[in-house]
């Protein structure tokens, strides 16, 4: 398939089309607005349902609507609108349903900027809504990855009945590059994943006879039902962190002076840095986690050679992934930390800058 | 081969439409490319800029600190960005729309008053195409037939007048660019 | 011997959890007998509330989802569009329709959303232990207003049928009662409706139900059915304020 210039907004909107998803609800917000418009316009021309919900609470729970009657669904917003989301994660999570939820973060907290950041990486990692629970992040660090994520997301998320969320950036949702696009499931394909869930999700009784009582909820009042579940929970996330971890590698070798761990946009950012530094004969390496959770907390680890002086974090917040990065270093080797906020995004000459001064 | 450059100007007057054409160019001969729009609640009016990568390798970061070429179709942009310019750098700017220059001595400057030259052709519509003409013509980032192949394609039957001031313009920014 | 009465085919034998004289088990029946008579029972789905009613996916004897506070429509619209073929309806009570969740309501009924909604109305806060609800009428003790709903701090208590029928969309909209014997006969009709136009795919249906609360109103069953007519009905009015099918705009 031949390459397309698009937007970030549109290549993940595009190549969950043609993962199968035929549901979408969501709410207008900058700088994700590509994304819901270019749904407007295609969802209809496959036969799917676009909905502009009348809130972000309301979007999230249509997805649970849908999600329960065992379809792919998806919504999208940026930081703000998570927050208001994040209620119906908790449920889509507690009742385990598949949904895959795209944040184009912006900068915050309240009402924030509309400019790139990374400050949703607590929220997305470690909670957001309340109670027990987990949800899978992809940081994509490019278009075309961006785009692929949708397929991948939509995979992980029928595989292990979770809520995944791509964890993106107004960065990536505006910028062009090209994307080489995944053939569209065919037809066969798409009534066979239509079909997956009929075990236990919302469906009608096929041959009229009165054979099943699926429920959607995640309300268990007996305290021993509730331990129960929560633990078959954790088991499953268990699972999830051994299988589904992933990172990049970039330059990584036992000549490393210095190891950087950055996610996402901060991670293209730091890749330029190490290229300039690279070429001055300096051994410099970067671990990039794609799943933000599971954290790559071992490849991490691993990643710290001999020669490894110190870690340096470079994220788009006030350091939190910094948290997950010294628990996977543990004291082996000083961790440091420079990030950019409020929507400004560093540049490669400024982390050149920071790691030269380590040499 | 890589080269960084930014678009900026008076929204409205094309210069992320620069930065689109010579991305897509780029990616139509097999190029790295990427394309980074400034983007705020401005619709109109307020300044623009764009960041566009055109690179036989993998693009790491596509922001761009010190670009290779800048287009500047205003004075604050080229007072922004100007100093930014890599060292031998390249600064294409509009004369009519930066009276003030820029002071250095350490870039080649590509200075034409192009929105008369654009009025000359016939319309201010293609003052981005004279641009993308002036960078063709400097850096040889892009060819001049992949644009002519691309304008064809969505503007020969939609619009033959605009296509033919839109290849003028690139023809008159090339001969500009390598004067 | 003959089976004259029998337990509708669209409910479980999850005996019900409600307290003794409340209606809710009334207003469940009459629906699982709409969804029986319509012959709906394999195409049937649900969203129950929070509120007293959130174990309702338990009672109704087809899928069944439980939606957080407020959000039955949205949920019930993810579940329609998801799976047009099959039929929804949402169960709601005063709290969780009228206050958490009024943006949800008003636009699925904006939206002419192809469901049914049964919201029991009964002016208080029933799981949470009696606390104040939209629908709580003026100077009306509860242990959030105990000096009673005062009007001029907290408003008047809400219209939930008046104020959909502002709408153009809904097809069908009406409140009736559970309050009577023959109130329920009408009640059943009024029921049955929705489920028909739901049958039908007519569009947006909504029957509000006037109910009592013997426990949170402290009243026995008897005498709250006496109190919720002498004291609701005449500011919840029954009646008919939309039905396309019969010319009622």
């Amino acid at each position: 398939m031949a390459k397309v210039l698009m937007k970030g907004n549109e290549a993940v909107a595009e190549a969950a089309i043609r993962s199968g998803c035929r549901l979408y609800f969501a709410y207008p917000i900058t700088p994700q607005s590509e994304l819901i418009e270019y749904m407007a316009k295609m969802m209809p021309k496959v036969g799917g349902t676009f909905l502009q919900a009348e809130s972000e609470v309301s979007a999230i729970n249509m997805v649970y609507g849908a999600a329960g009657a065992g379809k792919r669904v998806m919504t999208s917003s940026s930081s703000p609108g998570i927050s208001l989301k994040a209620e119906g994660i908790s449920y889509i999570a507690g009742a385990e349903l598949p949904a895959v939820i795209v944040n184009v973060q912006r900068g915050g907290p309240g009402l924030g900027d509309i400019q790139p950041a990374q400050g949703d990486y607590f929220q997305a990692t470690k909670g957001g809504g309340h109670g027990d629970y987990r949800q899978i992040v992809l940081a994509p660090s490019s278009v075309q990855e961006f785009a692929d994520m949708a397929s991948e997301a939509f995979d992980l998320a029928d595989k292990y009945r979770n809520p995944v969320m791509i964890l993106a950036d107004g960065m990536l949702g505006q910028m062009m590059e090209p994307v080489e696009f995944k053939e569209a499931r065919s037809q066969a394909e798409l009534d066979e994943l239509g079909k997956q869930h009929n075990d236990w999700c919302i469906c009608p009784n096929e041959d009229g006879d009165k054979k099943h009582h699926h429920e959607i909820n995640s309300l268990e009042i007996d305290p021993a039902v509730l331990e129960a579940h929560v633990n078959a929970l954790y088991k499953k996330y268990a699972v999830i962190e051994k299988d589904e971890t992933r990172w990049e590698e970039f330059n990584i070798s036992d000549d490393n002076e210095i190891l950087c761990v950055a996610w996402g946009t901060a991670s293209r950012i730091v890749k330029s840095a190490i290229n300039e530094i690279k070429a001055e004969g300096k051994s410099i390496g970067m671990i990039r986690p794609i799943t933000c959770w599971p954290f790559p907390y071992e490849a991490i680890a691993k990643a710290i050679g001999p020669k490894v002086k110190k870690v340096y974090v470079f994220e788009l917040n006030t350091g939190q992934m910094l948290d997950d990065v010294k628990i996977a270093v543990n004291g082996k080797v000083p961790v440091d930390f420079w990030g950019k906020v409020g929507g400004i995004v560093f540049t490669p000459a400024e982390i050149q800058e920071k790691l030269e001064a380590c040499f | 081969m890589k080269c960084e450059m930014i678009c900026a100007g008076f929204g409205g007057q094309g210069v992320l439409t620069i930065g689109k054409f010579i991305a897509k160019a780029g990616m139509a001969e097999g190029k790295n490319v990427s394309w980074l729009p400034s983007y705020g609640p401005e619709m109109r009016g307020g300044t623009a800029n764009v960041s566009a990568v055109v690179s036989d390798a993998p693009i790491a970061s596509p922001i761009v600190s010190y670009p290779d070429v800048l287009v500047a179709l205003n004075q604050p942009s080229l007072d922004k960005f100007g100093p930014m310019v890599r060292k031998g750098g390249v600064v294409i700017m509009d004369t009519n729309m930066c009276p003030h220059g820029l002071k250095r001595d350490d870039v080649d400057f590509i200075a034409a008053p192009m929105s008369d030259i654009a009025l000359e052709i016939g319309s201010m519509k293609v003052l981005n195409m004279l641009a993308i003409g002036m960078i063709i013509g400097k850096t040889n980032v892009i060819k001049y037939e992949t644009m002519e192949e691309d304008l064809n394609a969505f503007l020969k039957a939609k619009d033959p007048d605009l296509l033919e001031k839109n290849l003028i313009a690139i023809k008159r920014g090339i001969e500009l660019g390598k004067a | 011997m003959e089976i004259i009465a029998t337990r509708p085919q669209s409910l479980t034998s999850t005996p019900f959890t409600y307290c003794p004289g409340c209606l809710h088990g009334v207003a469940h029946r009459l629906i699982a007998e709409s969804i029986d008579e319509f012959g709906l029972v394999n195409q049937m789905t649900g969203v129950a509330p929070v509120g007293c009613s959130v174990f309702a996916y338990k009672f109704f004897n087809f899928d069944m989802a439980q939606a957080a506070h407020g959000r039955a429509p949205a949920v019930a619209t993810g579940i329609k569009r998801a799976r047009p073929d099959m039929h929804v309806f949402t169960y709601q009570g005063d709290g969780d329709l009228a206050a958490i969740g009024t943006a949800e309501i008003v636009h699925a009924a904006n939206r002419g959303e192809r469901i049914s909604v049964f919201f029991v109305n009964n002016a208080i806060y029933g799981m949470t232990g009696g606390q104040m609800a939209p629908t709580t009428l003026p100077d009306m003790k509860t242990t959030t207003s105990p000096y009673g709903r005062k009007v001029d701090d907290i408003g008047y208590p809400i219209r939930v049928s008046e104020l959909l029928a502002t709408l153009i969309a809904p097809y069908y909209i009406e409140r009736v009662s559970l309050l009577s014997p023959a109130d329920i006969i009408k009640a059943k009709k009024a029921v049955q409706k929705a489920i028909k136009y739901n049958k039908e795919g007519r569009g947006f249906t909504f029957v509000e139900l006037i109910s009592t609360c013997p426990t949170n109103w402290g009243i026995d069953p008897v005498k709250s059915r006496e109190w919720a007519k002498e004291n609701m009905l005449p500011f919840f009015k029954p009646g008919c304020f939309r039905d396309k099918g019969e010319g009622v705009e």
